[in-house]
């Protein structure tokens, strides 16, 4: 813990440099997102642009949402960053290990938000959980909200369709969750575990829970996950926000209505769904695509349908299960998320 | 020599966790036999639940994530 440079290292801020910075970090967030419109307007007017024509309203449109959806997710990532500190998955497991069916259900889908997950340690997560005493019921609504609810999926949402739309998936998206790990505990598919999962001898976990951590440690954190999420999606929030800008004039406004639409035949969700299963990326490549959908007169039920399809049920994450899973358990799993996510789109589209 | 194994499935995290090793290794002329643990049922014999993880002699150091420089120059050390 030295403060010397030691061969391109920058050296540790102490703790009182870290408030200071950023304490001056959140008030330049809060200036520029109280002046994001005079930004827009600015670039518009610098460019030599007359509002109210079609091109002028995309660009102004383009430089007000990127830096706004930009600045939403730097902020909401760094304090997740700062969160997940204190949920570290050794931690996440103790909670829920012996909990029973139901709350155990909730608990876990609801710890999916703030517990960091990668689906490449989907595996050794779900036997890290089942050896410690956690239901496999449990442990599956825990597998299905840790991708789908995520913090970029939320900013973006928020960022683009406002706080309502941003709830409903939050609320709907805990839900499938929940309800879906619950019937699977209910259905008692153990035995359709692979045979070396129910005989593996887990090894004793020696990583460090987070418990210990100081602040510096845990602001550092926030930094290195801003640098690693913001850093990874932002070219796909700027081509989405650009596509969504570009498509403006260009593409019928009732172009998805008759078939995504309200008013489409019944077996759109379905479809929908059907569609989001090989299509495999994470909430911030989704989304540009879901403002494109419902810009052009889809439905809301429909693509969140779309949406929660591709990113928890996506055939390669399928693939990474079946080294657990018998053929019968993944069947039971991708059938029951999938009508879940099928009364979401239904009953969105029902009440909206 | 220290024996330092990465252990992951092969995603893009854990590749990165291995070059960054190798790098700060040879940026300080230390050297180390390096592994990498792809095989499940191995990783998990460590008990590590997030991937990458990293295992120097036998001890698990760091798991679920990329590891800062600044640590990595610690195990090195």
């Amino acid at each position: 813990m030295s403060e010397a440079t030691v061969s391109g290292v920058p050296p540790r801020l102490t703790f009182a440099r870290w408030i200071a910075a950023l304490a001056v970090a959140v008030v330049a967030w809060g200036v520029a997102y109280a002046y994001l419109t005079d930004f827009a307007d600015a670039i518009v007017a610098g460019v030599g642009l007359e509002r109210g024509t079609h091109f002028a309203e995309a660009v102004h449109f383009f430089f007000y949402d990127t830096p706004k959806v930009l600045l939403l997710l730097t902020g909401i990532v760094f304090v997740m960053g700062i969160i997940q500190t204190f949920f570290s998955p050794e931690r996440t497991r103790a909670l829920l290990s012996g909990k029973r069916l139901g709350v155990g259900n909730v608990l876990a889908a609801t710890l999916g938000i703030v517990t960091p997950f990668c689906s490449c340690s989907a595996v050794p997560l779900f036997i890290g959980f089942l050896s410690a005493g956690v239901p496999m019921g449990v442990t599956f609504s825990f597998l299905i909200s840790a991708p789908m609810v995520n913090e970029v999926a939320l900013v973006l949402l928020f960022g683009m369709f406002g706080w309502k739309v941003a709830a409903l998936y939050l609320g709907m998206g805990l839900l499938v969750a929940i309800v879906a790990g619950y019937v699977i505990g209910e259905l008692k598919m153990e035995r359709y575990l692979e045979d070396w999962v129910r005989a593996i001898q887990m090894g004793e976990s020696q990583a460090a829970d987070g418990t210990g951590m100081n602040w510096v440690e845990r602001f550092e954190a926030g930094g290195r996950h801003v640098k690693e999420i913001v850093g990874k999606v932002w070219p796909y929030v700027m081509a989405g926000i650009g596509l969504g800008a570009a498509i403006h004039g260009y593409v019928p406004e009732d172009f998805m209505a008759s078939i995504m639409g309200k008013d489409a035949p019944w077996w759109s969700v379905p479809a929908a769904v059907l569609i989001g299963v090989p299509m495999y990326t994470n909430a911030a490549g989704i989304i540009p695509i879901v403002e494109a959908l419902i810009g052009k007169g889809a439905a809301l039920g429909t693509v969140l349908a779309f949406m929660m399809s591709v990113i928890a049920l996506s055939a390669p994450e399928m693939i990474i299960l079946r080294k657990v899973l018998k053929p019968q358990l993944i069947a039971t799993f991708a059938g029951v998320v999938a009508t879940g996510i099928l009364l979401v789109g239904y009953v969105f589209n029902a009440v909206l | 020599m220290k024996n330092i194994k990465v252990l992951g499935t092969g995603c893009a995290n854990c590749k990165t966790t291995l070059k960054l090793i190798e790098e700060a290794a040879a940026a300080k002329g230390v050297a180390v036999q390096l592994e990498k643990v792809e095989d499940i049922q191995d990783i998990m014999s460590y008990g590590v639940m997030g991937t990458p993880g990293v295992v120097i002699d036998g001890k698990v150091v760091h798991a679920g994530g990329i590891p800062g420089r600044d640590k990595i120059d610690g195990w090195l050390a």
